[in-house]
């Protein structure tokens, strides 16, 4: 039997590294959560979101470009309506329908596959399929562990679905295929699938940028764009602080021109695929933090990125990032260092570096500071009050709470602190959420005290105890409890 | 829609749920906020909001130099002229205004818009987040994320003073830095959905007394700041709308924090951010993805004068951004990370009517890193001089509570009527 003070541990455990538990699970979770967390890393693998509407970047591409290629038809027809008013007897029915500003809701075009009323466009409609299938998957999953790192790598490596139609048609499809097969796997791949995936070169402008010096630079006159370059160094593997200089970025930019996403055409690949675009590229050596890269082609960014991987200012700026998520806002030094020599000795091993934050007991005793992120508090909120969320009930509260999935504010992804979700605006837009789905889960909690202590088990206060056990109705008793301060910790 | 959420607001609130509304209200205000202090007699009551501009505006379009003879060269695609349909809106023969500010122009030909051209805080790398830090923290390079300068500028004031015991409010979920730090922070955001009933906040209220002092405190803060604007009339406002990166949301902000602001007992200092500035690629010129911010900013300046009527010739509203963009257009017709850039000065108390800059061109060795406007005006400069002859603040509270290591910087002297 374990102690008191171990279950109590485990019951933190299982919040800090999961996703809280559900109902009649925490007991039998809170004994055994180490030996349980150390086997998912073992196992070494996230499951894969089902029913999503298209199984893969290729699939997407082409649908996305049929997309546009109607809409670009119907803005067309539209606009011809609206310029020969008199002759609306001979341009057909349908244009003459058009109205100059229609929403672009009903078919207007009879070669153009019919779109249910009221259903909103394919891009946003992808969006919410896989936003949906994420979230299933999390409210399905056991501990949870998995799709917190998934959720911590995609950030990490976060792209935006509100830049373009790309970005919205694709943030699903990038998780899927860029970060979860690498969660457990090498930085390396992991960095290298992100880096090359069509919605993050979308996203960073790498599409773009053009060699100066290269068969299509020297055409069109164009050239660099070195957003990408820049945020590789300082978001996704060196850190701001870690040694590079301006020089640095403006060569990092030439070794990854041409790296882009085949267009329409499919000239160069399958449309909507990653390829190489051997034209856009500045030919030639290029330094790179004190080495040369003279690599042809493609090899020239793997080799660079590969080298980044291995930096030991990259080890440190993750194993950084991962203690300030799971452990503390200020990570202790010591913890972060046993991450970093964990990633440097396994030559950047993902499941080294877990290990070395599973298994210290330091960070197990670690008191539960930290505020869950909104995505957090919803899906703990929806496992513990065992509800299957529509798309609407997930994105609406993340949404308001200020972490809609996908959409950072900028390119360095949400914050991971309290002092961005503890604020006192976003307590209170909690407290609106939660009384929300005190209200929602009334009908299907039997007895929200109960609930509190199945949840919660030994962290459950005796304050909260009352609280939940005094409320005026079953909704307030059910908000309580998931605006308390043990289950809006970890 | 609107009228539709609130009905079911109404419904919730029985009349018992009333009372106990207004006796949350009594409740929150011993927490740190008097409900009425107003200033002393003949005084001024000074306002002040500082707009952050996330994602680095490139100030070569937002206040082109058209009069420079390298401005239209280097911006090949986006250049803005002094005549034909889309023309920029003249200022002082030199420089011209982007023509989506038509407010701003309007504002500058009534003496109450100043426009700071070439400037930058004292951080000279290009990474946004740091570059934002740096303009947040007040502090003389990046990683210092503890406080904003804002705070402290509060928590510097002598005790009792009415701007400080009011605290700084930060519009958004999440608070912007610059708001952040051991004075009180009041939040604020656009109301996006029904608001929880009081008496559930205060069964929190209490059991977050007993068991977290931290969630106490920011829950308390949010409730003060919730009754103000009810006491305002702004609860029943239009929910949903665009982000802080559309026109549409940039007005409901402004609106909002004007509400807040030009309040008898709220709070005289805010910050808000609007996003969206990171323009490399297809930046646009007279119309555009960067003139639609603009547009978008200008309507928020709209927004301030007319939400702030009453306290107009009081109040200064600062636009700034963590840095630049490049003097030549890149690859994408767009602008890459810079240095030097604007700043704006507006409100009744800003004496306007003219562009503050030591030029510095716009050859190539006359930039710095023959790459991007070089800086000659520092921003915490700028801001010293504001908040110096708007609050009183003594040389040495500013140089090394407010603006930490800014001795040597002397503030830019009179900014204000």
């Amino acid at each position: 039997m374990a102690g008191s003070g171990e279950l109590t541990a485990g019951a933190v455990a299982l919040q800090r590294f999961g996703l809280g538990p559900k109902p009649g699970q925490g007991e039998a979770f809170r004994a055994q959560i180490r030996e349980r967390l150390l086997a998912e890393i073992a196992a070494g693998g996230v499951a894969q979101p089902a029913g999503v509407p298209f199984s893969g970047t290729v699939e997407i591409g082409k649908a996305l470009f049929a997309f546009e290629d109607q809409e670009k038809r119907e803005r067309e027809a539209r606009r011809i309506a609206a310029a020969t008013p008199a002759q609306d007897g001979q341009q057909g029915m349908q244009m003459a329908e058009a109205p100059p500003q229609a929403q672009p809701a009903g078919p207007q075009n009879q070669t153009a596959p019919a779109k249910p009323p009221n259903e909103p466009a394919l891009p946003y409609r992808t969006y919410r399929d896989e936003v949906k299938a994420r979230v299933d998957l999390a409210l399905a999953a056991e501990t949870g562990f998995g799709e917190r790192l998934v959720m911590f790598w995609s950030n990490h490596f976060c792209i935006g679905a509100t830049k373009s139609n790309i970005g919205r048609i694709m943030a699903g499809a990038y998780e899927r295929e860029a970060i979860r097969p690498h969660v457990f796997g090498r930085f390396e791949d992991l960095l290298i699938a992100a880096e090359s995936h069509p919605a993050m070169l979308d996203f960073l402008d790498n599409r773009q940028s053009i060699g100066p010096n290269s068969p299509a630079g020297r055409r069109q006159g164009r050239g660099l764009n070195e957003n990408l370059a820049r945020e590789i160094m300082e978001l996704h593997t060196l850190g701001v602080s870690g040694g590079y200089s301006q020089a640095d970025v403006t060569n990092l930019a030439r070794i990854l021109t041409g790296w882009t996403m085949a267009g329409r055409d499919g000239r160069l690949g399958f449309p909507g695929s990653f390829i190489f675009n051997p034209g856009q590229h500045e030919p030639g050596a290029a330094p790179l933090l004190g080495r040369d890269y003279a690599q042809p082609d493609l090899a020239q960014g793997v080799a660079a990125l590969t080298d980044l991987a291995h930096q030991p200012a990259t080890a440190h700026f993750i194993a950084t990032k991962l203690v300030r998520h799971f452990v503390a806002d200020d990570p202790p030094p010591q913890r972060v260092e046993a991450l970093a020599a964990a990633f440097r000795d396994s030559e950047g091993d993902l499941r080294a570096v877990y290990r070395a934050l599973i298994g210290s007991d330091d960070v197990w005793r670690a008191p539960a500071t930290k505020i869950r992120s909104p995505q957090e508090f919803l899906l703990a909120s929806y496992r513990a009050l065992s509800r299957k969320p529509d798309f609407g009930q997930v994105i609406g509260p993340v949404g308001v709470m200020g972490q809609p999935f996908w959409q950072p504010p900028g390119p360095n992804g949400y914050a991971d602190s309290n002092a961005a979700w503890a604020s006192a605006e976003g307590l209170k837009t909690r407290v609106d959420v939660a009384a929300g789905w005190g209200r929602q889960a009334a009908g299907s909690v039997a007895d929200p005290r109960v609930l509190a202590d199945d949840i919660l088990g030994p962290l459950l206060s005796p304050e909260t105890k009352q609280a939940v056990a005094r409320a005026e109705s079953k909704p307030q008793a059910i908000a309580l409890l998931l605006m308390s301060p043990e289950f809006q910790r970890r | 829609m609107t009228a539709h959420h609130d009905d079911d607001d109404c419904e919730r609130m029985t009349p018992s749920r009333r009372a106990v509304l207004g006796a949350a209200g009594a409740l929150f205000a011993w927490s740190f906020v008097p409900k009425f202090a107003y200033a002393a007699a003949g005084a001024r009551d000074p306002r002040f909001l500082l707009v952050i501009l996330r994602g680095a505006l490139d100030g070569l379009s937002a206040v082109p130099p058209i009069g420079d003879p390298d401005y239209a060269g280097l911006r090949e695609g986006i250049a803005l002229a002094m005549d034909g349909p889309e023309a920029a809106l003249p200022l002082d023969g030199f420089f011209y205004l982007h023509p989506a500010m038509p407010n701003l122009a309007r504002l500058y030909k009534q003496g109450q818009a100043t426009i700071v051209h070439a400037a930058a805080t004292g951080y000279r790398e290009r990474s946004h987040f740091d570059g934002q830090d740096v303009l947040e923290s007040g502090q003389p390079g990046a990683g210092h994320t503890q406080s904003g300068w804002l705070n402290r500028l509060i928590a510097n004031l002598p005790a009792g003073e009415g701007v400080s015991r009011k605290g700084v409010l930060g519009v958004g979920v999440v608070p912007p830095l610059v708001v952040r730090g051991d004075a009180p922070v009041l939040g604020w955001a656009p109301p996006r959905m029904a608001r929880a009933g009081s008496d559930l906040t205060m069964r929190l209220a209490d059991l977050y007394g007993q068991r977290d002092p931290g969630l106490a405190r920011a829950l308390a803060q949010a409730v003060e700041t919730e009754g103000l604007a009810q006491r305002r009339g702004m609860a029943g406002e239009q929910k949903g709308g665009g982000g802080p990166d559309t026109a549409d949301g940039m007005r409901r902000i402004a609106e909002g924090a004007a509400g807040l602001v030009g309040a008898d007992d709220g709070p005289r200092i805010a910050a808000l951010a609007f996003e969206g500035w990171d323009t490399h690629a297809n930046e646009g010129g007279a119309k555009g993805r960067l003139a639609n911010l603009l547009g978008g900013l200008d309507g928020a300046f709209a927004a301030f004068e007319q939400g702030l009527a009453p306290v107009w010739k009081d109040t200064v509203v600062m636009v700034a951004t963590e840095f630049g963009r490049t003097a030549a257009v890149n690859g994408t017709v767009g602008t890459d990370h810079g240095t030097g850039t604007v700043a704006f000065l507006v409100g009744g108390g800003v004496k306007g009517g003219r562009v503050v800059a030591d030029w510095p061109g716009l050859k190539p060795e006359q930039l710095y890193q023959n790459r991007d406007l070089k800086p000659t005006t520092d921003i915490r400069a700028v801001a010293k001089g504001v908040v110096s002859e708007l609050f009183g603040l003594s040389g040495p509270v500013l140089a090394e509570k407010v603006f930490p290591e800014t001795s040597g910087l002397k503030p830019v002297p009179g900014l204000v009527v």
